[in-house]
């Protein structure tokens, strides 16, 4: 169990990357794997072979590999907060999506767009992006705390309570959403119907590399609170009891959840369920020890977040399936299942 | 080891806690006696630091509370609390592992395993090792709990351990192996504070015994000086009699409604 986490970390790894090489190669444009291989010796300055059309090279250049990268960046980033959110609400069924937190996310990058004409429209661009992270990132970290004001109780989440403010904060921002569609221009109601979808049909390399840095401070710095997190999931005096910091460590990963949950949203809309399967995947089949959950369900979220989008993108080609629609249909299944198994667990 | 000071509490304009002083030393076992809202619970947040006192102060081996590091605490003093309910599926083992958390960084060494492997033996739970905690029985939940709490500090000889209401909601054998547990762990050298409510289970496995009213002391010393009667109706508000057992210093305290 305990031992061997850098073992299946390692061969969570490797499913990444073949996802990652798959998913490289399929699409409207084949490229073999040798052809990969050649076109990333070739560009590495490794080879000065050409064993592949100029095609292949741009359409992986340009295209493939941004939209594989930024699969890898959102799923990291879903899967890794969805894990540091159960853990710190104490419960497998919170998920940033459930319980609010990408609608709160949501809204805020509406209202960045409908606004954006008005007060925003110095800010394009990568600042123009960057604020938009910004605000979806506020909008998050905004509906957590309520949220966790609202769930808590003498250091206890009720989840009933969790997951009924959840509905209610979803409504309340459908309900903003609503009012701000209802004022934007043409233009604008085809962005926000992005959002609401989610896709990561916006992938280019100024994306990935705007999003890399509110991906990667996440992703490796919640492993360094995984202790704190299997402490936490005994209770908050009990963790305190144990030695750990439970003010200040809660607020930290209330921030780097956020920080996560907010820049995929800013990028590629609303992806339910993502942060809700990948961690109880990796708990029913090793552990529920944070210490490997926590890394793995960045593995692991990258790994399926990309495969789900090879499938969005080619099942329907030409046209394209949003992700999100993708990610519901296999979630929710999930999140049944999930809740009838707690269900029998709780009343046998 | 323990000191308590002139200790007082307050909330919402009541005293929970009024002036109490007392001490427990190494090798002790100090049980807590008093009727619900007596100021137990209120005394024992205070002594693992999760509230502050509104005056008064507690010091543990010579160091006032306030000017330990967590981390530092966290090896001096462990404590079982009253309820424990996990939602995350964990395995007995990786919860025991848990107590050793205030001892490694990232990774645990040879020695924290080998410390898991003999409090669960000590325990008595080692054939549950692989098990889902929330899967087992709640005496068993309790003495994995109570594994965990042994495992923080197993390796600290002068800590304290704070057990409330140990043996709350189990049945009578395993009530009886948490009380042997709890006794076996003073005999080794650690002070033992616990909060029971059992009078008879006190008397006979404390060293020494503190009957709480109101936040104020009733009375404090070995059971055969304060288990009587005036003592148990003064604390309790119940009437009770005293039944002498053979080879037992104590008198068994029976209430009186009982035996009529």
């Amino acid at each position: 169990m305990i031992k061997n986490t850098g073992y299946i970390l390692l061969i969570l790894t490797v499913v990444l990357v073949l996802t990652m090489v798959i998913s490289s190669c399929v699409g409207a444009v084949q490229i073999s794997f040798s052809e990969l291989i050649s076109i990333i010796a070739y560009h590495t300055g490794l080879s000065e072979h050409q064993n592949f059309e100029a095609q292949q090279a741009a359409v992986f250049l340009n295209l493939r590999l941004p939209r594989v990268l930024l699969g890898v960046l959102i799923g990291a980033a879903l899967g890794v907060s969805g894990a540091a959110i159960q853990g710190l609400f104490r419960n497998p069924l919170a998920e940033p999506g459930l319980i609010g937190i990408s609608s709160g996310a949501t809204l805020f990058a509406v209202i960045m767009i409908v606004l954006e004409t008005k007060i925003f429209k110095e800010l394009t661009g990568v600042i123009g992006f960057y604020a938009l992270s910004l605000a979806s990132f506020i909008g998050a970290g905004l509906t957590t705390m309520l949220v966790y004001r609202i769930a808590m109780r003498n250091g206890k989440t009720i989840i009933t309570t969790l997951l009924l403010g959840g509905i209610a904060i979803n409504a309340l921002a459908g309900a903003f959403i609503g009012l701000l569609t209802y004022m934007a221009t043409d233009a604008q109601l085809r962005n926000i119907t992005f959002w609401s979808l989610g896709s990561l049909g916006g992938a280019s390399w100024p994306t990935v590399t705007t999003l890399l840095p509110f991906v990667l401070i996440p992703v490796f710095g919640l492993p360094f609170l995984a202790k704190s997190l299997n402490a936490l999931a005994l209770g908050e005096s009990q963790a305190m009891h144990m030695g750990v910091n439970v003010k200040v460590v809660k607020r930290i990963i209330i921030a780097m959840a956020t920080m996560a949950v907010g820049a995929s949203v800013a990028v590629a809309g609303m992806i339910a369920f993502i942060g809700l399967i990948i961690p109880h995947i990796l708990r029913m089949t090793f552990t529920a020890d944070h210490r490997l959950v926590v890394p793995g369900a960045a593995l692991l979220g990258a790994a399926l977040l990309t495969m789900a989008d090879l499938i969005a993108r080619t099942v329907v080609a030409p046209a394209e399936l949003p992700i999100g629609i993708l990610t519901a249909m296999i979630g929710a299944p999930v999140f049944i299942y999930i809740i009838i198994t707690e269900r029998n667990k709780n009343n046998p | 080891m323990i000191k308590v000071k002139a200790l007082s509490y307050k909330a919402g304009g009541k005293k929970l806690l009024d002036n109490l002083s007392f001490d427990a030393g190494k090798g002790e076992l100090l049980a807590i006696l008093g009727a619900n809202g007596a100021g137990k619970s209120t005394l024992m947040k205070l002594l693992c630091r999760e509230i502050k006192p509104f005056s008064g102060k507690i010091t543990i081996n010579g160091k006032e509370l306030d000017n330990y590091r967590l981390q530092d605490l966290a090896k001096t003093r462990a404590v079982l609390s009253q309820h424990n309910t996990i939602s995350i599926s964990f395995q007995v083992n990786e919860l025991v592992l848990m107590g050793r958390y205030p001892h490694f960084q990232q990774k645990p060494t040879v020695g924290d395993f080998k410390i898991v492997q003999q409090v669960m033996e000590e325990t008595g739970i080692t054939h549950l090792a692989s098990r889902d905690y929330n899967t087992l029985s709640g005496g068993e939940q309790q003495r994995v709990q109570l594994a965990r709490v042994i495992a923080q500090i197993y390796d600290s000889p002068n800590a304290c351990l704070f057990l409330d209401e140990p043996t709350n909601g189990l049945d009578l054998q395993y009530q009886q192996q948490i009380m042997v547990l709890a006794r076996s762990l003073a005999d080794r050298g650690y002070c033992v504070i616990c909060i029971l409510h059992d009078i008879n289970f006190a008397s006979r496995f404390a060293d020494r015994i503190m009957m709480l009213k109101n936040g104020k002391k009733v009375a404090e010393g070995l059971p055969v000086e304060v288990i009587n009667c005036e003592n148990i109706h003064e604390t309790f508000s119940i009437k009770v009699k005293l039944m002498e057992c053979e080879g037992y210093t104590c008198p068994l305290v029976v209430p009186a409604t009982i035996l009529k």
